[in-house]
């Protein structure tokens, strides 16, 4: 049964990515559709019976992948619950946003394309989740950044999506140079790559010391901070998260389901997977809670301004993942993965949500062209204020309880150590940011007067869409029916294949928290996670966050209340205020806007050097030295000795007699005066 | 003064040199190195009816005559060309028959 999870969505790219010529658009749909549906029903079979059921977890060996030395990679199939957890996740999402872009994409004249990518990207991130050794996971790591790039490029005429996907793709590298690294250190401290191998002998490895650069440095630090820079890049964590904005480029299903639910919390999942080499380095987890921390803050402000309403929510992304290594970096490693778990519900219903407006809107992205379309499209109105009520931590639902717990459990690490308690201080403002850029979301986009009854459309819709058509005869049919939008445009719902993921997912963001709650995080955690994950002795995250003053545990509340007022102040009641308020701080708020001056900072730092050697190599370097003195420099002297031994041939009859006369005589001559001697 | 050998000799080795420098020195017509290469077949004739002579042996005059039956045929086939090379590039100009130059 693990394998048919594993390897459905393989059998359904293979299938449409090479027989999607054949089989046409439809029969692609239809069986990637319903493959990753079976795989879905079935990672919920697994979830329950292992998380609740207890059936035992196992690791399947499939076959030898390769051995070299004492390096032995096998294929495996490692289930566990934190698999299990994983596995639902990605399936459902995946098989939703499989079904919704059926919808979403239905005037795309490559669908098999899309679905076999989606179908590869599904494939890549369960080899991940079930990886047994990190040489496997490695494989998946980079299968889901291969899926990921090809997709935030599906619409490769546009330069803008070719540019976001190399960007994404980039700055992927980085962070997993880091992550190959890491891998190499721990195959050199513990001879082997599987987790098993790797975990037994993690405690024997706590105050080792390696020697490099001229000094000696904990191992176990080093590994897991290597190890770590992976999961930043996948994880678009504060220094490294340019490329998750820019990947919105992408189609939203796309963003729904990799760059919400279920890629970018790879590393996440990582390092859970991870933990009992973490544990054995509180230094490393102080950083992760940093730069979860950080992200959380970051993140959240910059969300505050965008106007493009996949990028406040691609922002909310970010930022939430900043929680998950928050909870991760105090060692509640539990609070992490619901988090995601729950995450991955009202993210991914955010964000197919977001789809279903700008389908409405006719690929109107800006959240200033829209306003006033609860009437209009009322179900993904209500799906959307369920995805944000879910997001921003209403009571009871999903966000509510793994949210606050995270929460909760930072100010009661914070007990212990000062990164915490910064981490406490950052994800309580950035609580409060979420509510407020998540409502200006809901009203700006559906509340207040319709402000896409006098904007011009078209021009919009040209640079986003037209290009997206290689079918001229689709693409005049498209023009005819939005010329007649052009005058009259009349956002209308969309059709129920997408309406369904919406529900689901909703059904999910309002009561995945409530449902899974005790097993998660509560009493039945040891019984849920078993030996999944690793908790140290002297971890007692999960009994400290509940002995906490009730102050801290209504402080979300409170400022998600906070966020809500101020937002509904801002652009329900009184729209001139935010436009006060940024013409008065200006420079704060084109800080923001820019997103703090990241994408100018790096192009500064990196891009254009990284341009100028090249230039110097390809001008200096390679034109200049080697081509010049070699296979140039080689040609053009032949072809000196050649135009110089040309001049001989000058065609004329009596200079080619002559010669032959010359050289008869000097022959005779020679033979002659030879003959005599 | 007698003529012998040696007379035969010196005339055929002028005829020759006249051809070669003929075919070498003119630049003006074509027709005049069909002209010169009739020259050296005549001064090569001249040495084998010389020598021929001299030594009594009759192969050298039959041998000169069939190489000037050898040498009409070529002189007419030369013309031939010459003819058809003339309709088809308006010219015998030696300098304008450099079509071989590399």
């Amino acid at each position: 049964m693990y394998s048919a999870i594993v390897f459905l969505p393989l059998l359904g790219f293979l299938i449409a990515g090479l027989f999607g010529r054949q089989i046409g658009a439809r029969a692609s749909e239809l069986v990637t559709t319903t493959l990753l549906v079976t795989c879905a029903l079935l990672s919920w079979v697994v979830f329950i019976s292992i998380g609740f059921g207890h059936a035992p977890a196992s690791a399947p060996v499939l076959g030898n992948w390769m051995t070299s030395g004492t390096l032995k990679v096998d294929w495996a199939l490692r289930v566990d619950t934190l698999t299990a957890v994983m596995l639902v996740v990605v399936t459902t999402v995946s098989s939703l946003v499989h079904l919704y872009s059926i919808g979403y994409m239905h005037e795309d004249p490559s669908r098999p394309r899309f679905f076999a990518y989606l179908s590869l990207f599904t494939f890549a991130m369960l080899m991940l989740v079930t990886a047994d050794n990190l040489v496997q996971m490695f494989f998946g790591w980079e299968g889901v950044g291969l899926a990921s790039y090809l997709l935030i490029g599906f619409w490769y005429e546009k330069p803008s999506a070719c540019a976001a996907a190399i960007k994404a793709f980039v700055v992927n590298r980085v962070g997993d140079f880091g992550f190959a690294l890491g891998i190499f250190l721990v195959f050199l401290l513990t001879g082997s790559v599987s987790f098993d191998t790797i975990f037994a002998a993690a405690p024997g490895l706590a105050h080792k010391t390696l020697h490099v650069f001229g000094g000696d440095w904990d191992a176990m630090t080093i590994t897991c901070l290597l190890l770590f820079m992976g999961a930043m890049g996948k994880s678009a964590q504060f220094l490294l998260h340019t490329w998750l904005p820019d990947a919105m480029e992408g189609p939203t299903p796309v963003s729904a389901l990799i760059h919400a639910a279920t890629m970018v919390t790879a590393g996440v999942f990582m390092v859970a997977r991870l933990s009992p080499l973490f544990e054995q380095s509180p230094e490393a987890l102080t950083v992760v809670t940093i730069v979860g921390a950080t992200t959380a803050f970051f993140a959240a402000t910059v969300g505050l301004v965008q106007n493009d309403i996949k990028r406040v929510i691609a922002y909310s992304t970010c930022s939430q993942l900043g929680y998950m290594f928050v909870a991760l970096g105090i060692g509640g490693y539990s609070l992490g993965i619901f988090h995601l778990f729950t995450h991955a519900f009202f993210k991914a219903l955010l964000f197919l949500g977001a789809g279903s407006v700008i389908h409405a809107m006719h690929h109107e992205q800006d959240m200033r062209n829209m306003g006033g379309l609860a009437k209009k499209i009322p179900i993904t109105f209500w799906c959307m204020t369920f995805g944000t009520l879910a997001l921003t931590g209403f009571p009871l639902t999903a966000g509510y309880f793994s949210k606050d717990a995270i929460i909760e459990a930072s100010y009661a690490a914070g007990l212990h150590g000062q990164a915490a308690t910064y981490a406490f201080v950052m994800v309580v403002i950035a609580a409060g940011l979420t509510s407020f850029y998540s409502w200006r979301l809901v009203f700006m986009t559906f509340f207040g007067k319709p402000r896409w009854a006098e904007t011009g459309h078209e021009a919009a819709h040209g640079d986003t869409h037209a290009t997206t058509h290689a079918d001229p005869h689709a693409h005049s049919d498209d023009h005819a029916a939005h010329d007649d939008h052009h005058h009259a445009l009349d956002p209308h719902e969309s059709p129920r294949v997408m309406l369904i993921p919406l529900y689901i997912l909703s059904i999910g963001a309002i009561f995945a928290g409530l449902a899974f709650k005790d097993a998660f995080i509560g009493h039945d955690g040891a019984e849920f996670w078993r030996a999944s994950l690793y908790f140290g002795p002297e971890n007692h995250i999960l009994h400290e966050m509940h002995e906490i003053p009730e102050w801290v545990g209504l402080l979300p509340f409170f400022m998600m209340l906070g966020g809500f007022i101020v937002s509904a102040w801002f652009y329900v009641f009184s729209p001139e205020t935010p436009v006060r308020l940024a013409a008065r701080f200006q420079p704060v708020y084109q800080f923001l806007l820019n997103k703090w001056y990241f994408d100018e900072l790096y192009d500064f730092l990196f891009v254009r050097p990284a341009f100028w050697l090249g230039r110097l190599f390809w001008k200096g370097g390679d034109v200049g030295i080697i081509d010049r003195l070699g296979p140039d420099g080689i040609a053009s002297r032949v072809l000196d000795g050649t135009s110089w031994v040309v001049r001989l041939q000058t065609g004329y009859i009596y200079n080619y007699a002559f010669a032959m006369l010359i050289g008869l005589a000097a022959i005779i001559t020679w033979y002659l005066v030879g003959g005599v001697r | 003064m007698i003529i012998g050998l040696e007379h035969y000799l010196i005339v055929a080795a002028v005829l020759f040199t006249l051809g070669v420098a003929g075919i070498i020195l003119n630049r003006k017509n074509i027709i005049v190195i069909l002209m010169s290469v009739e020259l050296i077949l005549l001064s090569v004739n001249l040495n084998f009816v010389a020598f021929s002579a001299q030594l009594h042996d009759l192969t050298g005059q039959i041998f000169a005559l069939f190489i000037l039956t050898v040498a009409a045929a070529e002189a007419a086939i030369g013309l031939a060309i010459l003819v058809t090379y003339f309709r088809n590039r308006g010219t015998i100009a030696v300098e304008d028959i450099n079509m071989m130059k590399g």
